[in-house]
């Protein structure tokens, strides 16, 4: 990162690197040390929020099945969800290239809603999963228009 | 004609309505430990957890206070005791991970772990305080503003 103070920049890249301004354009840097930043920033540390976890489910080609390998995935995701305070989730659907986009966008909302109410189904609050669509614009894999691709037959959830 | 003029008038405020109040919304209160609350629009309110944090909030926490923030492009901030945060700027496209994050450490210590924003662009992420500027590439720092010591 960068420290800046009137028109001075200095940049930290090490680890514990750290800088102080007592007066405008006088930047010093140093070097911390983890039991110093501990001592200072105790309680700020400590209030930090559980940080994001990410997931993937695959899906049955052209369908809005999971894979058999997927299914065990919903349960990790809704232990994920029931040990946060005020969890939010951020579901989005994507598909392959096959198809049109209208009907991949049709099928990655369906994706989308599918793990929704799997996940609603084991106890989350509907009110607190947020989902997209994404149809066939955001390939995990790089393939022709028309090609199939398992890996890309999937939705992407956040749980923060 | 002017019926349906005036109805789709009506519709199109009621669109930008729904838009704003979403682009408001910039986080979530996940962590509220003591005296915390949101200064907004010259009001204070309480802070409890799963309280919205919006555009041009400050979370400001008393003696004994702490918190932490989520917010939409994942990144994490918290605070502790004595201390007043101020979201200054937030925008977020998260098809793209592209947009701006600016934040005022008026006092007290921050600590930060960068979401997409950062990662997705250098700089596009800010912590200000009264004395520095601190650009931010995609890391995990802490911050404080105060007296000399």
């Amino acid at each position: 990162m960068s420290v800046t103070s009137d028109g001075k920049e200095q940049v930290l890249n090490q680890p514990y690197a750290s800088a102080k301004v007592e007066r405008a354009g006088n930047v010093e840097t140093s070097t911390t040390s983890r039991p110093d930043v501990q001592q200072v920033f105790g309680p700020a540390l400590a209030a930090m929020p559980v940080r994001p976890a990410s997931f993937t489910v695959y899906f049955d080609e052209g369908s809005d099945e999971l894979t058999p390998q997927s299914r065990g995935v919903v349960a990790r995701i809704f232990a994920e969800i029931a040990r946060r305070q005020a969890p939010e989730v951020v579901v989005i659907g994507h598909t392959d290239a096959v198809g049109t986009m209208a009907y991949n966008d049709e099928l990655s909302i369906k994706r989308a809603e599918r793990m929704r109410d799997e996940l609603v189904k084991l106890g989350a609050a509907k009110d607190r999963i947020r989902m997209a669509g994404r149809g066939k614009r955001e390939p995990l894999i790089r393939t022709p228009d028309g090609a199939p691709q398992p890996r890309n037959r999937r939705v992407e959830v956040t749980v923060r | 004609m002017m019926m349906r003029g005036l109805l789709s008038a009506v519709l199109m405020v009621a669109v930008f309505a729904t838009a704003a109040a979403a682009v408001d919304e910039v986080g979530q209160i996940k962590v509220s430990k003591g005296n915390v609350h949101i200064e907004r629009e010259g009001k204070s309110l309480p802070a409890p957890v799963g309280a919205k944090v919006r555009l041009r909030d400050v979370v400001v926490t008393g003696a004994d206070g702490s918190a932490g923030v989520t917010f939409l492009d994942n990144s994490l901030m918290s605070v502790g005791p004595g201390s007043a945060l101020a979201i200054d700027r937030f925008a977020f496209d998260s098809t793209t991970n592209q947009g701006a994050f600016e934040s005022s450490l008026k006092r007290g210590t921050l600590s930060v772990v960068s979401g997409k924003i950062a990662k997705q662009a250098p700089d596009a992420m800010k912590v200000r305080t009264p004395a520095a500027i601190l650009g931010v590439r995609g890391t995990e720092f802490v911050v404080r503003t105060g007296e000399k010591d």
